[in-house]
């Protein structure tokens, strides 16, 4: 009897710790062991993705629909190529435009994906036709600041 | 004067001899690990009280860790309007930092002293002598189910720690300061990575490693020390410089591993 009531709570305390580990890992970690697959990878080519990383969220509405999954330099065309994920369940039209963006002044850089209104969907490794760049504050302000001071 | 010199070099040839007995118990110890057959019983025995009976104090020490992160990052955060980010913050300082050290200091306060108490008796009772008599390998016989039991117990100690600070967070910063609770869990899982959690995971493994090895081979290597070793008080003596020793080797390591792996 003794035994098996150590037993017990050895089952249970490796139990909750396996339980706790598998929480932080599919939740936090993205770890996706069981829903492969279901999911199409769609490109994106910018001049600039400064603060982008991976992982980052693809929203489309505002919503977070799929992740970036590599961030690449195309030597040739000198631009940087972003792969993303995003699930068989979203359709996107092949003029949607993928525009990286900030949530908030401080916060993190997303994509953001404008729907379009073609009749066609993109396919696995199709490419946005437009894109918009990461908005650089800083070249924004001394843009404005060095324009007013050559207008006097 | 030359008195003087040859204490510091008697002291030097001292600890360099202790870490390479402790190396080499370490390495023994290892080696036996992986020898086949690896007998369950004890393994369970051990984990019950290195593993399952740790949990309850964790979940206390982590519970109120959670509570305290929430309560001390709102008002920093409130100023700068950032409330949103405060499940991010506690999650990443819980997996990366809080949730394994205080883990590891938890475990070195209840069983690795335990151990290092209950190994340093056997020693002066000359108990492993009569093991090693009886032509049982006391590597294996005590050693081995104490290391499989610690190294297996800290990763599952941690993530349980993990998610009950986490908890706690919640419970300071939602219950009480009415963060969203969506802004709180969204924030955490967008901004915690696999690899946030990854270190925790090769800390709480390394953390394990050090406590078992520093406790137990404190008391298994009681006889070497230079100031009388024998009977109660010897053992007392060795326990304290076992736990100090692991504390603060958990919290170089701690370090060294956040060091090279941000």
């Amino acid at each position: 009897m003794r035994q098996l009531k150590v037993e017990f709570y050895v089952g249970l305390f490796v139990i909750a710790g396996i339980a706790a580990l598998a929480y932080m890992a599919v939740k936090m970690g993205d770890l996706n062991l069981f829903e492969q697959d279901n999911s199409y990878q769609v490109v994106g080519r910018f001049t600039s993705v400064s603060g982008l990383k991976d992982g980052a969220s693809v929203e489309l509405s505002g919503v977070k629909l799929g992740k970036v999954t590599s961030i690449i330099y195309d030597t040739e065309r000198q631009e940087a190529v972003v792969t993303m994920q995003v699930p068989n369940t979203v359709k996107l039209s092949t003029d949607s435009i993928a525009s990286v963006r900030t949530s908030g002044i401080i916060g993190d850089k997303y994509i953001k994906v404008t729907p379009g209104g073609e009749e066609d969907f993109m396919q696995e490794g199709d490419e946005f036709e437009q894109t918009e760049s990461a908005l650089d504050i800083e070249e924004l302000i001394s843009k404005f600041v060095f324009s007013t001071g050559d207008d006097k | 004067m030359i008195n003087m010199i040859s204490r510091l070099g008697q002291s030097v040839i001292y600890n360099c001899e202790q870490a390479g007995y402790l190396t080499l118990f370490l390495l023994r110890a290892l080696g036996r690990m992986f020898s086949w057959p690896i007998k369950l019983g004890p393994i369970i025995k051990q984990l019950h009280f290195i593993g399952a009976k740790s949990t309850f104090v964790i979940v206390t020490a982590s519970l109120t860790i959670g509570l305290v992160l929430g309560l001390q990052l709102y008002y920093e955060l409130n100023k700068f309007g950032a409330v949103d980010r405060l499940g991010t913050v506690v999650a990443l300082s819980m997996i990366r930092e809080m949730g394994p050290v205080v883990t590891a200091l938890m475990v070195i306060g209840r069983a690795g002293s335990a151990m290092c108490a209950e190994v340093g008796i056997m020693r002066t009772d000359e108990q492993l002598d009569a093991l090693e008599c009886m032509a049982i390998d006391p590597y294996r016989f005590l050693m081995v189910p104490k290391f499989w039991a610690t190294i297996i117990s800290l990763p599952l100690l941690v993530a349980i720690s993990d998610v009950v600070g986490i908890l706690g967070g919640y419970v300071a910063g939602v219950w009480i300061f009415d963060v969203p609770s969506g802004a709180y869990f969204y924030g955490m899982y967008s901004s915690v990575d696999w690899v946030d959690i990854n270190m925790g995971l090769v800390k709480s493994f390394v953390f394990g490693l050090i406590i078992v090895w520093i406790s137990t081979g404190k008391g298994f290597l009681l006889h070497l020390d230079r100031e009388g070793s024998y009977g109660a008080e010897g053992v007392s003596r060795i326990t304290t410089q076992a736990v100090v020793l692991a504390s603060i080797s958990v919290l170089v390591a701690d370090y060294l591993i956040s060091a090279f792996m941000i």
